[in-house]
């Protein structure tokens, strides 16, 4: 199994990930308080990023709703917690079920029904939006004046309960993440894998080649949808404090998809790349304004707007391929 | 010889226009089966009928002894009928390889399996040593090659050619002729073709339907067919045989 993952892996791009993940695991020893907050950012967005993928990369169905299914995790884990004290990792197996549903809902309607390319999309944004008004009417999660879930003590990290030091919280994604990246080098290497990318070369040719294209275009969203909610529940219990406004908000389904576009669509290490790029260039720059003393509302923005159209006019297949080339290392199976 | 495929008065009508009209006709098992016409015959919405692209207005389509008109492509491919496509359709960011995998990978659960299968195939269409180009990369005889790979790899009982030579410098025309004759014969495999090129259908047919406006003007064996007075008024010309 494991010989079979790193098969045909270059002993190269072996050391280099190798080296990557001792960084990262030593990162919390050396990191200050600001800077761990910013890996964390990094870790999660590179976590999502690459959830998204197997959706848009793999299997070539654009999502732009993805916030909902981080809200439906954060929402569920976190009521569960507040109203009957179960602990996020039981809560888990209520959070993941109902992104999963929540998306063979979207996949069904869409798939069936033939909804493609844009007008999925739009489909993705509406049941987010939809999402969006009904938790702000919902009065069991608190609706729009929000779900607050009690203030971690920084004395102890309970990882049951997930509460403790961002440390804790950098770590459990740092897992996530890694975990994410094989789970997803695994899946591209698999039948599901080959017939993911086959769909979304050419529909019509996949079926014609016998293809079962709404099956598998259903595996692929199911699989999205859960493995995002996962970093939903550990958004809810690293904020604390839940806003339908901001949780389901369209503005966050787009940041999650910025990082695999500008790292490289339906590559395994484009979302990793374009997380670091631009969480980590964003924060970048907003510490550099605060140091200046420049307010500057929506600098951030501005700033992905900028990154956005750097990479699709200049390199549209994003940044990672290129740099595969400069490194002299090919990503197989794009 | 029994008949693997038969089409028993099968009709379509795209509104008004009758594009094809009771046509009905057998083939058998391990024939090679051409059908030609005129442009506007019919016979890629008889093909694509069979590959379940749409399903017929009327008539019946029986594959291996069971009916088979109605159901998606994906299933009627399952079933084993392998098709190209009159304008290539390979997967275009993916490999020589990875495109036979996939079909490959139909009747196969593991991709090691699968990939064996595939590099057979590969060297079957003199495209093994291309096998790590992009599909995009590809010239068209390669890229109408890299199809008949792909179709091949579901190991299909019968194969649906949608004018596969159309386009192809008589050179290329002979290789893609002598593959498919030497598959036919080693393998047993079974092909229906829609052909313009009269060259390669009488290199290869053992059996010929000529259609016309939709209906079947003709059927038999290719000398009998190049002989009949319809045939030679609607299609070939007077020339043809001179």
């Amino acid at each position: 199994m494991i010989a079979s993952l790193i098969e045909g892996v270059p002993h190269r791009a072996l050391a280099l990930l190798g080296a990557l993940l001792v960084a990262l695991v030593a990162a919390p020893l050396v990191a200050g308080d600001y800077l761990l907050t910013v890996l964390i950012l990094i870790l999660y967005f590179a976590y999502i990023g690459q959830a998204w993928n197997i959706m848009m990369g793999f299997a070539g169905q654009l999502s732009l709703g993805h916030a909902l299914y981080v809200g439906l995790g954060a929402y569920t884990a976190a009521s569960l917690y507040v109203h009957f004290g179960i602990g996020p990792w039981l809560g888990l197996l209520a959070a993941v079920p109902v992104a999963a549903l929540a998306g063979a809902f979207i996949g069904f309607l869409a798939f069936r029904f033939r909804v493609a390319g844009v007008y999925f999309a739009i489909l993705t944004i509406a049941v987010a939006e939809f999402a969006r008004v009904g938790f702000d009417h919902l009065s069991w999660a608190s609706g729009s004046s929000g779900l607050f879930l009690p203030v971690a003590q920084f004395t102890h990290n309970d990882l049951w309960q997930l509460r403790g030091h961002p440390v804790m919280f950098y770590y459990i994604l740092l897992a996530a993440a890694v975990l994410a990246f094989i789970f997803c080098r695994a899946l591209l290497q698999s039948r599901v894998g080959y017939f993911w990318r086959a769909i979304r070369e050419d529909e019509e040719a996949a079926r014609s080649a016998g293809i079962d294209v709404f099956h598998y275009k259903m595996i692929a969203v199911v699989i999205s949808a859960a493995m995002t909610s996962f970093a939903g529940v550990i958004y809810a219990f690293y904020y604390n404090n839940l806003f339908p406004e901001q949780v389901f908000h369209i503005s966050r389904s787009i940041e999650i998809i910025l990082g695999p576009i500008v790292g490289g669509i339906g590559t395994l290490f484009g979302p990793i790349l374009g997380a670091v790029i631009l969480t980590g260039l964003a924060e970048t720059l907003t510490a550099a304004l605060a140091a200046a003393g420049i307010d500057l509302p929506g600098a951030k923005q501005v700033f992905y707007g900028i990154c956005l159209l750097l990479v699709i006019t200049t390199l549209p297949d994003g940044v990672w391929p290129w740099v595969c080339k400069r490194i002299g290392l090919a990503e197989r199976n794009k | 010889m029994n008949a693997l495929l038969s089409i028993n008065g099968v009709s379509k009508r795209f509104r008004g226009l009758v594009a094809v009209d009771r046509v009905s006709f057998e083939v058998p098992e391990g024939g090679v089966f051409a059908i030609i016409g005129p442009n506007g015959a019919g016979k890629t919405t008889l093909f694509n009928m069979i590959a379940g692209v749409f399903p017929p207005d009327g008539g019946s389509i029986i594959f291996a002894g069971e009916r088979i008109d109605g159901l998606p492509p994906d299933r009627i491919c399952r079933r084993g009928i392998g098709r190209t496509f009159q304008i290539v359709r390979p997967f275009p960011a993916l490999s020589v390889e990875d495109n036979v995998i996939v079909g490959a990978l139909l009747h196969r659960k593991r991709v090691g399996a699968a990939r064996a299968h595939a590099h057979d195939v590969l060297r079957r269409l003199d495209l093994y040593d291309k096998r790590a180009q992009r599909a995009s990369a590809l010239t068209l005889p390669d890229r109408k090659r890299l199809e008949v790979a792909r179709a091949l790899a579901s190991d299909p009982k019968l194969l649906l050619l949608d004018e596969v030579m159309a386009g192809l410098r008589p050179t290329e025309m002979d290789r893609i002729v002598a593959i498919l004759r030497e598959l036919n014969r080693e393998t047993g495999l079974t092909i229906l073709l829609i052909e313009h090129v009269m060259r390669a259908v009488m290199a290869l047919a053992s059996r010929i339907l000529v259609l016309h406006h939709g209906a079947a003007i003709a059927e038999g064996l290719p000398e009998q067919v190049m002989r009949d007075r319809a045939v030679i008024d609607s299609y070939l010309g007077v020339e043809a045989i001179a």
